[in-house]
């Protein structure tokens, strides 16, 4: 898939903020925001967590689930056969149950990106066809502290192995001392990174890392600032930091996602990253996707989950809905 | 296919074992009752659930009988240490077949089995539980030392939180050591049935709980009874007036918690999306059927229109349907009167000017039913922002200053609740030091904890449910009654009899 436009999304940004991003502008823009009120929102989550979700309804959402999920990995100690195994899992998560979906992409850190490109082959392409695309971290992951410069260079080397979509980390400290404009710039930046020799551009994740931000005004202030830097996506975490992802913080996201679409009618993506594991929990996710800014978001393009072991915990209920019985851990292939 | 109509969720019925026919609960056990029985009915489907017993004067008479009786001989001389002892082990009971009595009261009364799962039973067993720790330690509820029960409580509830409102009558009467004849609505009265199972279950000595079932005329005969000296009643502000005159004169302590048309005050700087969910919960949760419903919306001027946008959309996504599907969000009608009330309300809102918007959602053929609505366009004369509409219905208004807000809000025979939404601190102290309701929420709509006193100004009602308040309504302070109380302390033979006997059993503590 392709990321929107640079020229497009800043001028979008000029109009919505109503003058150029720095400091200021964007300080009063973004604490112009109403505020979120932290126990109203918990309240929300955990009443959309009691969906009860049954049957045809459940097998659609397991597959969906599946078709949804960037496969992780990002260990340092990753090594080319690892992404390899890795990869295998994405195209044929389930050998033994014919008809299994693909996962949406393989995410990897950036110097692996051309193993991933090569063990994909053919099948790497848009996964809104049901081809796998190759997602990679960049811009210093998780910290993000290093120079501009080598963010860029992180990224428009992930770009021309091949990448096709970039995770990159917003500067944290930078956006805690006020320092919006900074945070913006970079972000605009390498999204300008993302672009290929021909025109195109690979989508941009940004990733808020809303451990590290803690409040859920901050994260608000953080989805938005992303959004009008030009972000593709908003994730919520490197899955390095702990709290990563929950349901209350992914919520307040896609209700940003939804007043963006409602303002510029421009649709934007989400991706609850890191700490979920479980096929209830994901069948929670989908359900507030889908009562919040509607089921059309339940496209690779538009929402993703960035996990590992979810997956084999979906294809356990899968052979459980197929067989009446509960397998076990080695009815399905570690990656 | 759509994966937001969601597949059939209902949660099973198989977890109740209803009897096709309900007697009256006097005296520790079922009996005929001596009027014509009458049937309890499903509002979802209009369906039979059972046949109920139907107590007329004479059947009050031994109800009441039956409950002095507990009352001097057993229950006024017990311990307060095991008093509670029986009410924890009713909250135990309570905890142990929340599932059976969340599937009964989904049934009976039509509300979501969400809500009945999820706020009445849990607030059910956690109001039993707060009042059982409250009964050993009644010196300090404010009366002074050794303050005493008044005697035997009539409680009449009303249908919209059967077996909630049971809890929030019976709890505190039986920690304060009054005895109790209950009547449940005549269209809710299952719950009370299998209470009053419970109540056997927990051994609890006869005729300290009787459940009387019946209409109006049989709740008009029970506070009317010469034999109680304490009445509590919880429903329309027209019997509430009813009641104050039949008790004006006698000697019976009366409180009574009536009807509301409570503001919910959201102001410009609200935390929007928390808003909205609070006005959807303020007035959408249980169909509306709820006194301290926010069922004013006083929305600042300046972001009118974007809250209503917000809330009709999210009015889109609400489910209305079979009360026992676990993704139900809005349920029956309780019955076909109060449907009949709310649609002619409804009409007089738009033949008054008042714009109105009905949600999109599939009516099913049988059962009442009424989709969510909102009015727009609303003025302070209309009778739709005026009366107790009692189902799910919104009438949104505006204001512009705080002044204007506290002004509206206060502008009703009726005082509540209220709600304010506003992310200013200060702006939520100085707004609720000036609301005349008796309970004011803070960014949040419809929250309750028996710790906190719940009950009304002008024609909502007088006396406080909850906390230290509520045990005070169920007790008087020592006078010649303490006295009376302490002599008999000290003729010990007979009590530690009657405590004996009435002592938990070693069988049911193990239950």
């Amino acid at each position: 898939m392709a990321g929107t436009s640079l020229v497009t999304a800043r001028e979008r940004a000029l109009a919505v903020l109503g003058g150029e991003p720095d400091d200021a502008t964007l300080r009063r823009y973004l604490h112009g925001i109403p505020g979120v009120d932290a126990v109203g929102l918990e309240q929300r989550a955990a009443g959309l967590g009691t969906r009860s979700i049954k049957t045809t309804s459940k097998a659609w959402a397991l597959d969906r689930i599946i078709s949804l999920i960037d496969l992780t990995t990002l260990e340092g100690a990753d090594t080319p056969g690892k992404v390899r195994s890795l990869v295998g899992k994405a195209l044929n998560p389930d050998p033994g149950v014919p008809g299994t979906p693909r996962v949406a992409a393989v995410c990897v850190y950036g110097d692996l990106v051309p193993v991933a490109v090569d063990a994909l082959g053919a099948a790497h392409g848009d996964p809104d066809d049901g081809a796998v695309a190759v997602a990679a971290v960049a811009t210093a992951f998780p910290s993000g502290r290093s120079s501009l410069e080598i963010k860029l260079a992180d990224t428009a080397e992930a770009v021309a192995a091949g990448a096709d979509e970039i995770d990159m980390v917003i500067d944290r400290g930078a956006f805690l001392a006020g320092r919006y404009g900074l945070v913006f710039d970079q972000i605009a930046a390498v999204k300008e990174a993302c672009r290929r020799a021909d025109g195109t551009s690979a989508s941009l994740k940004v990733i808020l890392e809303t451990g590290e931000l803690v409040t859920y005004d901050n994260v608000r202030r953080a989805s938005w600032l992303s959004i009008l830097a030009g972000g593709d996506f908003i994730k919520t975490s490197t899955g390095k930091v702990q709290p990563a992802a929950t349901l209350p913080v992914t919520l307040l996201m896609l209700e940003v996602v939804r007043d963006w679409h409602r303002l510029t009618g421009q649709r934007i993506g989400v991706k609850p990253a890191g700490g979920i594991r479980t096929s209830k929990d994901a069948i929670k996710y989908l359900v507030t996707v889908a009562e919040t800014v509607g089921e059309e978001w339940l496209q690779p393009h538009l929402f993703r989950f960035g996990a590992s072991s979810l997956l084999n915990d979906v294809l356990l209920q899968r052979q459980k809905a197929a067989s009446g019985h509960y397998s076990g851990a080695d009815y399905v292939t570690i990656d | 296919m759509s994966f937001l109509e969601y597949a059939p969720a209902p949660e099973s019925r198989s977890i109740l074992s209803l009897r096709d026919d309900y007697g009256l609960f006097i005296d520790g056990a079922f009996r005929a009752g001596r009027g014509t029985p009458f049937q309890t009915i499903s509002p979802a489907s209009e369906e039979r659930i059972a046949t109920i017993a139907n107590a007329n004067a004479d059947d009050v008479d031994d109800a009441v009988a039956a409950a002095r009786r507990a009352y001097e001989r057993t229950w006024s001389r017990m311990s307060g240490r095991d008093r509670g002892k029986y009410l924890f082990r009713i909250a135990r009971l309570v905890q142990e077949r929340a599932r059976e009595l969340a599937v009964a009261e989904s049934l009976d009364n039509g509300k979501p089995i969400k809500e009945s799962r999820d706020v009445d039973v849990p607030l059910v067993a956690a109001w039993f539980f707060y009042y059982a720790g409250w009964a050993d330690k009644l010196d300090h509820a404010g009366l002074g030392a050794n303050p005493r029960a008044l005697g035997v409580a009539a409680q009449v509830i009303p249908w919209n939180f059967p077996l909630l409102m049971l809890a929030w009558k019976i709890a505190p009467a039986l920690a304060a050591g009054n005895t109790v004849v209950l009547k449940p609505a005549e269209t809710t009265s299952l719950t009370a049935l299998l209470f009053a199972e419970i109540v056997q279950q927990a051994d609890l000595p006869p005729g300290v709980v009787n459940i009387i079932t019946g209409a109006g005329d049989t709740g008009a005969a029970l506070v009317g009874h010469e034999g109680v000296d304490k009445v509590a009643f919880t429903g329309s502000t027209a019997v509430g007036r009813q009641i104050a005159k039949t008790v004006a004169g006698t000697s019976k302590k009366l409180t009574l918690e009536l009807g509301g048309k409570a503001a919910n005050i959201v102001f410009d700087d609200a935390p929007i999306d928390q808003a909205v969910e609070g006005i959807v919960n303020g007035i959408f949760f249980n169909q509306g059927h709820v006194c301290c419903a926010g069922s004013r919306l006083l929305v600042q001027e300046s972001i009118h229109d974007e809250v209503v946008d917000r809330l009709k959309q999210r009015l889109s996504t609400l489910r209305l349907g079979d009360p026992l599907d676990k993704n139900t969000d809005i349920g029956a009608i309780n019955s076909r009167e109060q449907l009949d009330r709310i649609r002619e309300l409804s009409d007089v809102g738009v033949d008054e000017g008042a714009e109105r918007w009905t949600a999109p959602c599939e009516i099913p053929e049988n059962g009442f039913w009424y989709a969510p609505t909102i009015f727009t366009g609303v003025q302070t004369s209309h009778r739709i922002a005026r009366e107790e509409i009692f189902g799910p219905v919104l009438s949104v208004l505006t204001f512009r200053t705080p002044q204007e807000a506290i002004a509206k809000a206060n502008n009703t025979p009726y005082g509540l609740s209220a709600g304010i939404w506003t992310d200013k601190g200060s702006r939520i102290l100085a707004v609720a030091d000036q609301l005349r309701a008796g309970v004011v929420w803070a960014n949040t709509f419809n929250r309750f904890d028996p710790a906190s006193p719940f009950g009304g100004y002008k024609e909502s009602g007088y006396g406080r449910e909850g906390g230290r308040h509520g045990l005070g309504a169920y007790l008087a302070p020592a006078s010649v009654g303490g006295a009376q109380r302490r002599i008999e302390t000290t003729d010990a033979t007979p009590r530690v009899e009657s405590a004996r006997r009435a002592r938990p059993a070693k069988k049911g503590a193990a239950k």
